[in-house]
């Protein structure tokens, strides 16, 4: 019955960060690449109507992990922003680096904010551009930092083994179906490397797609679309698929290790080691 | 628009200051609009032409846009405040959409219209009109529907065509005698063209088909397959063929006495 009087801010923040980690880390991870045409969005997620992924505006989707009422509280936050932006100046006006700036602000302050409990989210918001050049993904922890990401991200419980995973693999210029399987593999290895089968009906895919005639680039990739794609590459991409896997069981399994050790505790604790995971 | 009003009230069309009016405000005015559905969906189409009093403002207004992915809204009156009410229109579709992960209904967006209309009596008062028609594919019922608007708010859908603006009177009068309920896309789009050229031929404030500038009228179909805009070529030949035949008939095609 020791009431603490004074706890060093250090101490304050790392308590937080460590909350809000594991929160997160409850969920399920979600990966999100370029690939020649656009950018997928992929995700396990057994649910069809709390999505994960959503639309922001015309180029700019969103992804989250964590607790859902707190991302769809802020998904809802960024549609209004992007919207009234929009409407007072133009369409070209809105931005993703404009909007991550404004989840940054939100996060941090809520991060930081004694009289709040910190958000377990996870955020990505990507931009499509004309070119894969001009693509833009900004990854937002729960602190309310950005990170500038480039080819492949992922967020979510198990997510420093699956980026791992996923940059070794990840090439410029991958088609939609290549880019689904390798985030499908890099979805379906377990925190103890294992691999489970993902069913296609857990799975929530999304795309914002530069070739897409209307204004509004995001789309949800659904049922017979889903399935085809799933087959086509399995079809034509089994022999290219083969070798990066068999090769990767190795290295991914020192993947986390690596980043971990600099990283944090935290990460350790959900990796190869934690039976509860 | 809640949220719009909540914290910019100033944005919306309706809280704007109004002016003081020392005679007839002289401002472009849209004319003339038609809707016409057909067993595949719904056709609206809108001439080219905007007035001040007696001088043509403009020669290639647009005044019909996509409201979302199955319906679209044209609108007569007032070309300044009706493209802007298009435009929070479709946003506030969007934004339902985006929000709430799933479309307004068909009846839903054509009353969400009509408040925004009412909104705007106080202007419409002082002569600063806008009266639209918005048409839309049900995606429950599957068909198309049309609905007009007065004024003050007053939503009524219209079974087969409809009519608004300057020109309006000539163009209802032409789609009575050329509408059947079995036309096909092609038929209904010829249709539209003739009634807009009966309408430009009787009304000065409307325009007809400018072969010299290639300006032709906008012609918006939507079906199952959602909104879809005639490109010019095709707004092009269907103008030069219904033009054709007026050379020979320059009252259009006639109608049976009994």
């Amino acid at each position: 019955m020791s009431t603490p009087f004074y706890v060093s801010p250090q101490q304050a923040m790392a308590d937080r960060a460590e909350y809000a980690r594991k929160g997160i880390a409850r969920g399920r991870s979600l990966v999100v690449l370029q690939y020649a045409d656009g950018i997928v969005f992929v995700g396990e997620n057994p649910s069809r109507a709390l999505h994960k992924f959503s639309e922001i505006y015309d180029r700019i989707g969103f992804a989250a992990a964590g607790k859902y009422n707190e991302y769809e509280n802020l998904r809802i936050g960024g549609v209004r922003y992007a919207d009234l932006r929009g409407y007072t100046y133009d369409r070209d006006d809105v931005t993703a680096r404009g909007l991550a700036n404004v989840y940054a602000q939100t996060l941090g302050t809520i991060f930081s904010s004694a009289a709040e409990k910190p958000y377990e989210v996870e955020l990505v918001v990507a931009e499509v551009g004309e070119t894969p050049e001009g693509d833009q993904i900004y990854r937002l922890p729960h602190d309310g930092s950005i990170v500038d990401e480039h080819g492949s991200v992922a967020v979510g419980g198990n997510a420093e083994q699956i980026s791992g995973y996923l940059d070794q693999r990840h090439r410029d210029g991958m088609t939609l179906a290549q880019a689904l399987k390798l985030a499908v593999q890099a979805l379906s290895r377990d925190t103890n490397g294992s691999e489970r089968e993902i069913p296609a009906e857990r799975l929530e895919v999304a795309v914002l797609d530069r070739t897409r005639p209307q204004q509004r680039k995001f789309k949800r990739i659904v049922g017979q679309q889903l399935a085809r794609l799933l087959e086509a590459e399995g079809a034509s991409q089994e022999p290219a698929g083969e070798g990066p896997q068999g090769a990767g069981s190795e290295a991914s399994s020192d993947g986390p290790d690596a980043p971990g050790s600099g990283g944090s505790k935290d990460e350790g604790a959900s990796g190869p080691d934690d039976p509860g995971a | 628009m809640d949220f719009l009003s909540a914290h910019q009230p100033e944005m919306l069309p309706a809280n704007r200051a109004l002016p003081v009016v020392q005679g007839a405000l002289e401002v472009p005015h849209g004319t003339t609009i038609v809707g016409v559905t057909y067993p595949g969906g719904v056709v609206l189409a809108g001439d080219r032409r905007a007035t001040m009093g007696n001088v043509i403002a403009q020669r290639d207004v647009e005044k019909v846009f996509p409201a979302d992915e199955y319906s679209a809204v044209a609108m007569a009156g007032v070309a300044g405040l009706g493209i802007e009410m298009v435009k929070l229109f479709q946003l506030e579709l969007e934004h339902f959409e985006k929000v709430e992960g799933t479309t307004l209904s068909l009846e839903g967006k054509a009353n969400r219209l009509s408040t925004m209309i009412r909104s705007n009596l106080s202007m419409a008062m002082q002569g600063l009109a806008v009266v639209p028609i918005f048409a839309g594919w049900d995606v429950d019922r599957g068909k198309g529907r049309i609905f007009t608007y007065d004024v003050t708010g007053g939503r009524s859908e219209e079974h087969g065509f409809a009519a608004t603006g300057s020109g309006s009177v000539y163009a209802r009068g032409a789609m009575k005698k050329l509408y059947r309920d079995d036309l096909t896309e092609e038929q209904v789009t010829t249709l539209v063209v003739q009634a807009l050229y009966d309408a430009a031929d009787d009304d000065s404030a409307t325009g007809g088909p400018d072969m010299a500038r290639r300006i032709f009228p906008l012609i918006a179909v939507i079906g199952e397959d959602g909104f879809r805009r005639l490109s010019e070529a095709e707004s092009s030949e269907i103008a030069r063929s219904v033009l054709e035949r007026r050379l020979e008939q320059p009252d259009g095609p006639r109608a049976a006495l009994l």
